[in-house]
C-alpha cells in the first residue's frame, strides 16, 4: 500500500501579539516544528504500513526550512521525503496550496491513502485536506478517530461530526484527516534520526511540477489579507469575595441578573 | 500583476512599516526602505503609514456584475435543520439587503419540503431544493456536484457555510472545484456595499490575530462562518419566498464513501452548540471531579467541557476538549473550574458571552478574561455552588 502524509512545518508558538498602541506586530524569535496534528497523521500511516504493508512519503510545501519537517517525519519511520519549494509557491491560501499539493502528488505517482492533519496551527482553517482530495478529484474524510480497516479497495472508519461520531465506507483512493484522538505519535528513535541524516529529501521546484504558474503562490490564490488587528480584549470581571456561601450566593445572584440561570 | 511600490518623496522614515510587516520582508538599508520579493502585498504597510509612500496596485478587476445574491448552505441531517443555517439566514439577510440583492438558500436531502418551507418563513427569497432519496444522507461528492452546478447556473455573489463538521468538509471541495477563494471560521461578515466585497474577519495563530480577508477577483466569495456568532434570523409573519425544485441529475450521484453508521455522544457533548458550559481542568485533580462538573452542568442545563490536561489524564474523551487543540465554543456562559487558563484553552473560550472561573490559584491567567472569578477550592465552591441553584430554582417553583 502507498500512502503519502502531508505536512507543514509551523511556527513553534502562535503567541503572536500585536502592539496595541501601534497596531504592529511583535514577532518573536520563535523556531519551526512539525505542526502537532501532522504527527498525528504521520504516527497513523506508519501504523498503516505497519498492518498491511506498503511505503510512506512524506510531502511539504515550503521555504528550504521546511526540510526539519520532513527530517523528523522520516526518523519517525517514513521511507521517503518531497519537498516543494519556490519562490512562486510563496503566499499561497489554501487553493493555490492545495493545487500545488496535487501537483506534487502527481509527480509522486501512485498512491491508495493520502493522509492529513485535520488543521494547522497557524492557518487553522482545515481547508487544504479536503480541497486537495477536489484537485485530485478522490474521495475524501475528514476528522477520522479511528480506522477500522483497510481491505478490497475500501477503507471504513470512525469520524467525528457534530453531536457524535460516525462509520463511513470510503472507495481507495482516498484522503483522510486525523484527528488527535486516533493515536499517540510516537517520537523519534536514534536509529530513525541516523536514518534521516542518510535520507535525501527530493527537493521539487516550479519548474519540476506539471502545473499552470498562474495557479501557485500568490497569483493563484483568491484570497488577500488587507487587515491584522488584535482581538478584543476583555475587560477584567470582578473577583468575588466574603465567605464561601457569600461568593456562590453572589456569583447566583449576577448570573441571575443577566438571565443566565 | 499586483506590484508595490514606494513613493521616496513621501517617506519620511518612520520605518513603522517595518516593524508591521508581518512577514518580515519590509528591512531599512542605506536609509533606504527595501521590499523582499517575497512580499504577500497583505497591505498590512499601507495601513499604518500615514504619510501614503506605499502604493499597492493590483491586477484589473473583472466584471462581476452578473453575479448577485447571497446563497446560504441549508445544512440539515436526518431531516432537522442544523442551527447555524438560521444564523446564517440572519446574517445573508442583512448583507443581501445592504446591495439590494436577494438571498438564497440550497437544501440538499430526503423527504425535506417541509424543511423548504420552514426557511421560507425566516425570509428567504428562494430556496432551491434537491429532494431525492439518493440523497437521503450527507456525501461530498454528491454534495459538491450538486451544488457547484447550482452555483454556476445562479451565480450568487457571496455564498455562506456553516463551519461544522460537514460544512468545513464540503465548503473546500466547492471552492477547488469553482476555482474561488474560501475564508474559514469567520467570525464577522460585513460588505463594502460599493465594491460589494465581502469583508470577512476570522481569528488566527490560535485567536492571537484577528485577520481581515477580502476575495476580490473571484465569485461566489465564499465563507465558512463559526456557529453561535452571528444572531438567528426572526420568522417574517408574511413571507413571500417561493421553492424552486432542482431535478436530481442521477448520474452525478457517486457512492465513493458511505455513511453507514451515526453514533450519538451518550454524555451530551455536543459542546460547540451548547448554551452553557461547565469545563473542568487539571486542578481537578482526578477524574470523578468530572461527575461533580457532570451535576453543576445539570442544575444548569448545560455540557461539559475539558482542558486539554484533562484529557491527556484520560479523565473525560476528546470530544469535550475546549481549545486550540479541541473544539472552540462560544457558549452564554462558560464556567472553568480547576483551569489555569493557557493561550491555547483561552483561545478556544474567550469569545463566549460570560466567562466565569473557579481556581485556587488568585494568580491563575483564566482570572484576565473572566467576569466573574471566585478563588477557591473547586470541591468546596462548586457543591455551595449547586445548592444556591437548587435553592433559587425551588423559590422560583413555588
Amino acid at each position: 500500500m502507498n500512502i503519502i502524509v502531508c505536512i507543514k512545518q509551523v511556527p513553534a508558538s502562535t503567541e503572536i501579539k500585536i502592539d496595541p498602541e501601534t497596531g504592529t506586530l511583535m514577532r518573536e524569535g520563535t523556531l519551526s516544528t512539525v505542526n502537532p496534528f501532522d504527527r498525528y497523521a504521520i504516527e497513523e500511516a506508519l501504523r498503516l504500513k505497519e498492518t498491511y504493508g506498503g511505503k510512506v512519503t512524506v510531502l511539504s510545501m515550503g521555504p528550504p526550512q521546511a526540510e526539519y519537517a520532513l527530517k523528523f517525519a522520516i526518523s519517525m519511520g517514513c521511507e521517503h521525503a518531497v519537498l516543494l519549494s519556490d519562490k512562486t509557491f510563496a503566499g499561497a491560501d489554501t487553493l493555490a496550496t492545495s493545487f500545488t499539493l496535487a501537483c506534487g502528488i502527481r509527480k509522486i505517482g501512485s498512491f491508495d491513502i493520502i493522509i492529513c492533519g485535520v488543521k494547522t496551527v497557524d492557518g487553522d482553517t482545515a481547508q487544504v485536506g479536503p480541497g486537495l482530495a477536489e484537485e485530485l478529484e478522490i474521495s475524501n474524510v475528514c476528522y477520522v478517530r479511528k480506522i477500522l480497516k483497510v481491505n478490497n479497495g475500501g477503507v471504513l472508519v470512525e469520524r467525528m461530526v457534530d453531536g457524535g461520531y460516525e462509520t463511513v465506507n470510503a472507495l481507495l483512493p482516498c484522503l483522510m484527516t486525523i484527528s488527535k484522538e486516533t493515536n499517540e505519535p510516537r517520537f523519534p528513535t536514534l536509529q530513525g534520526k541516523i536514518f534521516s541524516l542518510n535520507t535525501g529529501i527530493k527537493i521539487w521546484n516550479s519548474n519540476d511540477l506539471n502545473g499552470h504558474s498562474g495557479r501557485y503562490g500568490l497569483n493563484g490564490s483568491p484570497t488577500q489579507v488587507i487587515k491584522v488587528f488584535p482581538p478584543r480584549k476583555r475587560k477584567k470581571g470582578t473577583i468575588l469575595t466574603g465567605t464561601l456561601s457569600d461568593k456562590t450566593k453572589k456569583l447566583v445572584e449576577k448570573l441571575g441578573e443577566l438571565k443566565l440561570v | 500583476m499586483t506590484k508595490i511600490e514606494i513613493i521616496i518623496e513621501n517617506c519620511n522614515k518612520c520605518q513603522r512599516c517595518v516593524k508591521t510587516c508581518p512577514f518580515g520582508y519590509i528591512s531599512f538599508t542605506n536609509e533606504s526602505l527595501v521590499i523582499d520579493e517575497n512580499c504577500t502585498y497583505c497591505s498590512a504597510c499601507v495601513g499604518v503609514c500615514k504619510n501614503k509612500a506605499i502604493l499597492i496596485t493590483r491586477k484589473e478587476k473583472k466584471d462581476f456584475s452578473r453575479h448577485r445574491g447571497v446563497l446560504v448552505f441549508g445544512e440539515q441531517r436526518e431531516g432537522k435543520v442544523a442551527d447555524v443555517v438560521y444564523e446564517l439566514i440572519g446574517k445573508g439577510r442583512e448583507l443581501a439587503d445592504k446591495v439590494k440583492e436577494d438571498l438564497y438558500c440550497v437544501l440538499v436531502g430526503n423527504e425535506v419540503e417541509d424543511s423548504a418551507y420552514e426557511l421560507i418563513t425566516y425570509g428567504v427569497d428562494k430556496v432551491y431544493l434537491f429532494n431525492d432519496t439518493s440523497l437521503a444522507k450527507f456525501k461530498e461528492d454528491t454534495y459538491t456536484a450538486l451544488i457547484t452546478d447550482l452555483v454556476e447556473e445562479i451565480k450568487p455573489s457571496i455564498f455562506l457555510i456553516g463551519a461544522t463538521a460537514i460544512g468545513r468538509s464540503l465548503a473546500p471541495r466547492i471552492a477547488v472545484r469553482l476555482k474561488t477563494g474560501l475564508t474559514a471560521d469567520c467570525t464577522e461578515l460585513d460588505i463594502d456595499a460599493e465594491k460589494k466585497l465581502l469583508v470577512q474577519t476570522r481569528p488566527a495563530f490560535g485567536g492571537n490575530v484577528m485577520a481581515t480577508i477580502i476575495c476580490p477577483n473571484h465569485r461566489p466569495q465564499m465563507a465558512t462562518v463559526r456557529y453561535k456568532v452571528m444572531s438567528k434570523a426572526e420568522k417574517k409573519p408574511n413571507p413571500e419566498g417561493e421553492i424552486i425544485r432542482k431535478y436530481v441529475d442521477q448520474t452525478i450521484i457517486r457512492d465513493r464513501t458511505k455513511i453507514m453508521d451515526f453514533f450519538k455522544n451518550n454524555d451530551g457533548a455536543n459542546i460547540t452548540g451548547a448554551k452553557i458550559i461547565v469545563a473542568g481542568g487539571k486542578g481537578l485533580g482526578r477524574s470523578d471531579g468530572f461527575t461533580l462538573m457532570k451535576e453543576l452542568a445539570e442544575a444548569l442545563g448545560g455540557s461539559v467541557g475539558a482542558s486539554r490536561a484533562a484529557v491527556d489524564e484520560g479523565w473525560i474523551p476528546y470530544a469535550n476538549q475546549v481549545g486550540l487543540s479541541g473544539r472552540t465554543v462560544r457558549p452564554k456562559l462558560y464556567i472553568a473550574c480547576g483551569i489555569s487558563g493557557a493561550v491555547q484553552h483561552l483561545a478556544g473560550m474567550q469569545t463566549s458571552d460570560v466567562i466565569v472561573a473557579i481556581n485556587k490559584d488568585p494568580e491563575a491567567p483564566i482570572f484576565s478574561v473572566t467576569d466573574f472569578g471566585i478563588v477557591g477550592d473547586v470541591y468546596q465552591v462548586v457543591p455551595e455552588l449547586i445548592m444556591e441553584l437548587k435553592k433559587k430554582a425551588s423559590t422560583e417553583n413555588t
